[in-house]
């Protein structure tokens, strides 16, 4: 591997994925539909407005067609320091952008000397799903979700995006991936603007429980071999993701609160 | 037809070195010290905009003396160069030998080969979880690669600058103590160097993934002392 030196007028500046290109290392569009395979997919992911910033939170579970593929894929990633990333949708694709996006705000950031703005980021994980575009149309959508904290303005902020790259910032919380339906009721009736982050951590767990109650592609936790959904909290001090020990104390509360009632879980 | 003068090759090459030398001495130097928290870089730099020590990736830093618009050309091809080589195999493959080692060729190509040879000398330094590991190479304008351990000084008077830190060196400063001796160092006796002519930065040696820190404003202006 070559030190990468450019002519003046080719030179990709900060932009890690037109080196990407100019190297010719960005991977190919499938030309195969996924309807012909059998691929795994990543579902369900939350993001919630809090005081302090921005809880997300994703299951474990990934799935190829009726059958569980992974018990303990992970669906919410740091992007850099004061952001965070959750994926739904084809699980190969998305953990690739993923992984590009993470490397092109700390590439930026290393070339120019400054991190992107929040809306910079933003607009770059939109770029990257609107480019996913024609394999998305084959069947391998990655649909994001994003999440930072905001310190131009301080406060926390989340955007959703679609197939074609549209970016809507959301107000309260966003929701992602097949159960998202389910996901977003329990998170409408129990969100309180401005919040405690611990309270919207639980109702995260919360959603993700009922959730998997109803949605098969969803992974509830699993107490006997201890795997819990990643909950991360992004606020002034940046990406701190909630310990594992953390959130299976809050798993076994919902779980006790639901036994008092005589196992009602209606 | 006019015939060029024969110049023999000695004189040809003693005549760029000696212009790339003038170069880099004009500017004002930089040292860099292994100490226990880390690797210091301190450099004499009255410019809080114009970095001259910069991240490359995890564990790896960039100084520069000399031209700057040769040296961050250099400095950004080696973030690239990291950044391609960690994406396409892993992070752990990414090692600051092999970076100095590219960054050696292209030096040395461009002294023999071109017009101009570049009016730099650069740094590379990765840290290591012991102080025993921790490697800097120092890259000269013709692509001389130096391996050094301890401390090492880039640009103008680099030698009296390099007796001076000699003297009072100890691999097991703190920051504070590195700071002190690199700042009394580089500015030698008749005058002192404040928080404002100086830009430093550490790889901290235990830290979470990206090790590279600037210290910068009160924070430097309390470990000056």
């Amino acid at each position: 591997m070559t030190l990468p030196l450019f002519e003046a007028g080719g030179d990709p500046g900060p932009n890690f994925a037109e080196l990407l290109r100019s190297k010719g290392l960005v991977p190919p569009v499938p030309d195969v539909p996924a309807a012909d395979t059998v691929i795994s997919h990543a579902t369900t992911v939350v993001a919630i407005r809090c005081h302090q910033g921005v809880v997300m939170a994703g299951d474990r579970r990934a799935t190829a067609g009726h059958l569980i593929s992974h018990r303990t894929i992970e669906k919410v990633y740091p992007a850099d320091h004061y952001s965070g990333v959750a994926i739904a949708g084809a699980a190969g694709p998305a953990m690739e952008m993923v992984r590009l996006f993470q490397l092109q705000l700390e590439h930026y950031e290393k070339v120019e000397g400054k991190a992107l703005s929040l809306d910079g980021k933003a607009n770059q994980l939109g770029m990257m799903v609107r480019n996913n575009l024609p394999a998305a149309m084959q069947g391998f959508a990655v649909v994001p979700l994003f999440a930072g904290y905001d310190t131009n303005r301080e406060v926390g902020r989340l955007f959703q995006y679609d197939v074609t790259g549209g970016r809507y910032e959301e107000r309260e919380y966003a929701v992602g991936g097949s159960g998202s339906l389910h996901a977003g009721t329990v998170i409408k009736l129990g969100y309180r603007p401005d919040a405690d982050a611990d309270e919207m951590i639980d109702l995260a767990v919360s959603a993700l429980f009922r959730t998997a109650e109803e949605d098969s592609a969803t992974g509830g936790p699993d107490l006997v071999r201890g795997i819990y959904p990643v909950v991360a909290v992004i606020g002034s001090d940046g990406f701190e993701r909630v310990a594992d020990a953390d959130v299976e104390a809050r798993f076994r509360d919902l779980l006790a609160s639901l036994e008092n009632r005589g196992g009602d879980s209606q | 037809m006019t015939m060029p003068f024969y110049v023999a090759p000695e004189q040809l090459m003693k005549d760029r070195a000696d212009f790339a030398r003038k170069g880099i001495a004009r500017g004002r130097a930089l040292t860099a010290l292994s100490v226990r928290d880390g690797i210091l870089i301190c450099a004499e730099n009255r410019s809080n905009t114009l970095r001259k020590v910069s991240e490359i990736y995890d564990r790896i830093a960039f100084a520069g003396v000399g031209r700057y618009n040769e040296f961050d050309q250099l400095r950004i091809a080696g973030v690239r160069h990291a950044d391609l080589k960690g994406y396409t195999y892993s992070r752990d493959d990414v090692d600051a030998r092999s970076l100095a080692n590219q960054y050696a060729q292209v030096l040395g190509q461009t002294f023999t080969h071109e017009m101009k040879p570049m009016e730099v000398e650069i740094l590379v330094a990765e840290v290591a979880t012991e102080s025993d590991g921790d490697q800097m190479f120092h890259v000269l304008y013709d692509g001389t690669v130096n391996d050094e351990s301890g401390y090492t000084v880039l640009g103008g008077e680099a030698d009296s600058i390099a007796d001076r830190l000699g003297e009072a060196y100890d691999q097991d400063w703190e920051v504070g103590d590195a700071i002190q001796a690199a700042a009394a160092a580089l500015s030698g006796e008749e005058r002192t160097l404040e928080a404002d002519d100086l830009e430093v930065a550490i790889l901290v040696r235990e830290t979470g993934r990206r090790a590279f820190q600037r210290i910068e404003g009160d924070e430097l202006a309390g470990l000056l002392g």
